[in-house]
């Protein structure tokens, strides 16, 4: 039997009872567009995000803002960039590229600029507390999803919209319905949050939630840690979701906090005693922006028993062509990836130590590691683990997006087989179209690199 | 920019694809940060799909989708590309919602129809579809479909949300 069932508590859009219950995404959309009513599902509000995403492609954005003829960013300190794409530069024209950004970050003040080197932007933006639960953040990248891991609304829109963002301050945006996704039960060893993704956008396919938000809920959801919630939501952007949503736990609250308080000390330099009633300050609005969806909200909801997922593997060339590992042929690898905005933390880092550690890659293949961000590479190097990531045979690479949509630094060759940490798999993703990309959770992705062969984590680890 | 006339009836030649057409087949994510202008833009179209499309394709033509056309990544070229070879509308059962808002902002149709309209279409056949009620018209009959809501005909109409934002603010400044 399948680990996902459907649910439909009410049909489609009709609300609950009394009619007043809200989803998280109207909550969100509300308060992004300054309303005091619920927007109806499906209506369009014009919208004020918090945060406004960019990274590699801000040059391309300019361009198109410099039409609209305006001296200055309307909302230069909403505006935040990254240079994650290609980084370091592997050719003029990247590097060129990346000039151009500089020029405009400074020509513009933009405070939050992060340049290559520092990671993947929404792994940045996480780290540095950038979004609070609540937010609406809109990003020129497809995996914007990603800050439902702290109950924010984030969406990914095109470079022309970002364009106009910095010219007004604000977009359309239709309200989505929503999708709940329930998930209640235990994970087996060895079987993470990835899993939980791939099955469930196997079994409902790629489009499954195509214009919707998917809220999850249930008590396997609010036991992950925050890299975990970090994938699940992450991973939405590859099940059709405009945006994704967990609800924030303490460990999110506490999280940002120590962050925000770090920061506000950096920056004015507080004393001991200061940060800690900042912390605590900051705490405190941290929640109490915080949204929830009510009980009863509208929309169809799917319910997962994670006791019954598998590891999986989503098979070439795409997401949803998921199967479980054990089920999978003989199928040897050329290389393996670690890394990427879905799966290149310190916990997957963890996670591909434990099975590499005193190993060696199988002849014949090779593993690239990309860790998400400066900061977990710098963790990783202090407790030892490039050493034995190195020492096992691994190359390992700057921190940024790496060779997961096939600009540079570990492209594949014709005929070639990759296992991938990333969330695409689509044909020509890692540079060429006739090379085939499998995805899977980062122990399944270290397993193979030991065996050569694409195997679960419990073939090597006896 | 495309056209900025109101356009009430779309005809051409039909160039029909299945379900999730991603957009790194519509336009390679190798490409995206180094193909400049729009001769080179529009020379990569569909190329990991479809090699045939971008040397046939005529202005005019009119591109047709299952479910989920254009899901994937945010790359706006997945539109320009169709837009510089001349294609005002794209059809499907489906969008990927990125592509569905880039194709809007940037002045092309994206058209959300009933899986029997674009069944009704043949690779290569003339297909006409009339915007105003919200028709497709084949050699195999006529489907209806939802006609475009007032909020983004303004925006298409206006040839995409650039030209429609400066209008906006020309008429703030003024
Ligand atoms: S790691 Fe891959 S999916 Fe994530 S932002 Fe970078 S290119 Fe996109």
């Amino acid at each position: 039997m399948s680990p996902v069932s459907r649910f439909t508590p009410s049909t489609g859009r009709v609300p609950a009872d009394d009619g007043t219950a809200c989803t998280f995404a109207q909550k969100a959309l509300a308060r992004a567009a300054g309303l005091s009513e619920m927007p109806a599902v499906g209506s369009i509000v014009t919208a004020r995000p918090e945060v406004v995403l960019s990274h590699d492609n801000t040059a391309a954005i300019v361009e198109i803002w410099r039409q609209l003829d305006q001296a200055r960013v309307a909302i230069p300190d909403r505006l935040a960039i990254t240079l994650d794409h290609a980084v370091p530069a592997p050719t003029p024209r990247h590097a060129a590229n990346h000039a151009a950004i500089r020029r405009f970050v400074a020509e513009q003040g933009i405070r939050r600029f992060y340049e290559a080197g520092r990671g993947i932007c929404h792994q940045v933006l996480s780290e540095e507390a950038e979004v609070s639960p609540g937010d609406l953040i809109l990003g020129a990248d497809s995996h914007t999803p990603h800050f439902g891991w702290l109950g924010a609304f984030g969406a990914g829109i095109g470079r022309t919209e970002v364009a106009a963002l910095w010219a007004t301050g604000e977009l359309w945006l239709t309200v989505p319905d929503s999708l709940r996704v329930c998930i209640e039960g235990e994970l087996s060893p060895w079987v993470s949050a990835k899993d939980l993704a791939l099955t469930l956008i196997g079994r409902e396919g790629a489009d499954g939630a195509l214009y919707r938000c998917v809220e999850f809920s249930g008590a396997c959801v609010d036991r992950l840690g925050l890299s975990e919630r970090m994938v699940l939501a992450n991973m939405m952007a590859e099940f059709g979701a405009k945006a994704s949503y967990l609800a924030p736990t303490g460990e999110v609250f506490e999280y940002l906090a120590d962050r925000v308080a770090a920061r506000k000390a950096r920056e004015s330099g507080f004393s001991e005693s200061d940060i800690d009633s900042e912390r605590q300050h900051v705490l405190e609005r941290l929640r109490e922006r915080a949204l929830y969806p009510d009980p009863g909200a509208p929309g169809m909801e799917i319910r997962i028993d994670a006791s019954r997922v598998q590891a999986q593997v989503s098979c070439p060339h795409t997401v949803d062509r998921t199967m479980d590992v054990s089920q999978l042929g003989r199928i040897p690898v050329d290389q393996a990836f670690l890394g990427t905005c879905t799966n290149g933390r310190l916990e997957d880092l963890e996670l591909a130590h434990r099975v590499l550690r005193g190993r060696r890659l199988s002849s014949g293949t090779r593993l690239l590691i990309v860790p998400a961000s400066s900061q977990i590479m710098a963790e990783a190097a202090e407790r030892g683990w490039l050493v034995d990531f190195v020492a096992a045979g691994a190359m390992i690479g700057t921190p940024g997006c790496g060779p997961c949509m096939g600009n540079h630094m570990g492209v594949l060759a014709e005929g070639e087989v990759c296992i991938s940490s990333a969330n695409r798999n689509f044909r020509g993703r890692m540079g060429t179209r006739d090379a085939e990309i499998y995805l899977a959770s980062p122990a399944v992705v270290a397993a193979s690199a030991v065996a050569g062969r694409i195997c679960s984590p419990e073939e090597v680890v006896l | 920019m495309s056209c900025s006339a109101p356009a009430e009836i779309l005809m051409g030649r039909a160039w029909k694809y299945g379900d999730n057409i991603d957009t790194d087949v519509i336009f390679p994510g190798r490409f995206t940060y180094t193909a400049k202008g729009r001769e080179e833009i529009a020379a990569h179209a569909l190329e990991d799909l479809d090699p045939e499309f971008a040397s046939g394709v005529r202005p005019g033509d009119i591109v047709l989708g299952g479910r989920n056309w254009g899901c994937g990544s945010s790359r706006e070229q997945a539109v320009t590309t169709l837009l510089y070879n001349g294609i005002r509308v794209v059809v499907a059962v489906s969008f990927g919602r990125i592509f569905y808002r880039n194709a809007i902002n940037q002045g092309l149709w994206a058209l959300t129809v009933p899986p029997e309209a674009v069944a009704s279409a043949r690779h290569h056949g003339e297909v006409e579809i009339d915007l105003g009620s919200g028709l497709l018209r084949s050699s195999r009959g006529e489907t209806p479909f939802q006609a475009p809501t007032s909020e983004l005909r303004r925006i298409v109409e206006a040839g995409g949300l650039i030209p429609h934002v400066l209008s906006q603010l020309k008429e703030a400044g003024s």
